[in-house]
């Protein structure tokens, strides 16, 4: 070949001489090897792990982006209903600028999904190696003669220090992909926190339904003044004596506190917030 | 021969074959050296799939040493360049 990418397999058996090379009996070097395949398949899988926790979390975060197109929509037409085509408007815009976060993050979303997918695949290549490593382990042991049990040895482990080698790049760039992701969860996160973008859990109100409330509140205040005033004339009399009485019962609990002429306190202070009227 | 593509595993190619992928190769290795990111993805994608295509998969269970390594299909530029300087340094990439 012209030879550019067969510098690439050097990488692997430069690898390969290096862990062999520490083991003086090939039955060593066997198990040796193996153990250290048990480990990297751990490490894989601890790698597919993360990748769909964080691919879970994007997906959370594409739900409450959803829900928030979806208040801001309705936003929009409370506000149409109370005539204030200019908050609509802004609802509007907020909503297309949560719409475009939201099919930027589903791109990625299915980018790091199609990761997944080839890590999970490549896990179980690996894994499958492994085990067709035990079996050739056995066997190279069983019929032990030093030499061709290294050559053996080195066959069959650099077949699978490649493999290690590619589960491994595999994983380094679905970590890569992750990272944008959590760079771009972090980064909505922070917006609604700075409220640019509202809360979806509706703990805190954005401006625009702050205004919308402020409206209704406003029309409602409105109407029951409306209703006060029609009510007022034959009012003001009445209701004096409802205030007044107030202090009345107040007065009530405080003679017991004296203790021993209690029953007769009792009476006199009746009488007495009666004075007050 | 046995050649890998990373991230996709390993396929035995028939010595004939061999020549096509060399042309292919060269293609690749130019479009590395011109610095050119779509040449690289379009001949990249035409070298992998003649091997998908012509080559028989090695089963999983099965320990070889491969001849050749290829690239994933969606290596940019960064991602060669750096294979290429990591073997340099006799490093596994990863």
């Amino acid at each position: 070949m012209s030879g550019i990418f067969s510098r690439i397999s050097m990488i692997f058996r430069a690898k390969t001489d290096q862990a062999l090379d520490k083991m003086e009996d090939p039955r060593q070097t066997l198990d040796y090897s193996y153990q250290r395949q048990l480990e990297l398949l751990q490490k894989v899988r601890r790698g597919v792990a993360d990748v769909a926790t964080s691919r879970k979390r994007v997906e959370l975060q594409a739900t409450q982006l959803s829900t928030q197109a979806d208040k801001l929509t309705q936003q929009a037409q409370k506000a149409l209903e109370v005539g204030r085509e200019d908050l609509a408007r802004e609802a509007l815009t907020r909503r297309s600028g949560v719409q475009q976060q939201m099919s930027d993050l589903q791109a990625q979303h299915a980018q790091l999904q199609g990761e997944e997918e080839k890590l999970t695949r490549a896990s179980q290549r690996l894994q499958a190696k492994v085990d067709a490593f035990r079996t050739k382990k056995e066997t190279i042991k069983a019929s032990y003669s030093a030499a061709e049990a290294q050559t053996r040895i080195n066959e069959a482990f650099s077949g699978i220090s490649e493999e290690m080698g590619d589960v491994g790049l595999a994983i380094q760039r679905a970590e890569d992909k992750t990272q944008q992701m959590q760079a771009r969860a972090g980064a909505i996160d922070e917006l609604l926190a700075s409220g640019a973008l509202d809360d979806p859990t509706g703990t805190a109100k954005d401006d625009i339904t702050l205004e919308l409330e402020q409206l209704a509140s406003t029309s409602d205040v409105e109407d029951e003044l409306a209703r006060m005033r029609a009510s007022l004339p034959s009012g003001s009399g009445g209701a004096q004596p409802a205030i007044t009485g107030q202090p009345a019962g107040q007065a009530q609990p405080v003679p017991p506190v004296q203790g021993y002429a209690a029953p007769q306190t009792q009476p006199e202070a009746q009488p007495g917030a009666g004075d007050l009227r | 021969m046995i050649v890998r593509i990373l991230g996709e595993g390993q396929w035995r190619i028939e010595q004939d074959v061999v020549a096509d992928l060399n042309r292919l190769d060269d293609q690749v290795e130019d479009a590395v050296q011109t610095g050119d990111e779509a040449e690289l993805a379009t001949a990249l994608h035409a070298l992998l799939e003649e091997v998908r295509t012509q080559g028989q998969p090695v089963p999983d269970d099965e320990l070889s040493d491969s001849d050749l390594i290829l690239p994933a299909a969606d290596s940019t530029l960064v991602d060669v360049r750096e294979l290429l300087s990591s073997s340099d340094q006799g490093l596994i990439p990863g």
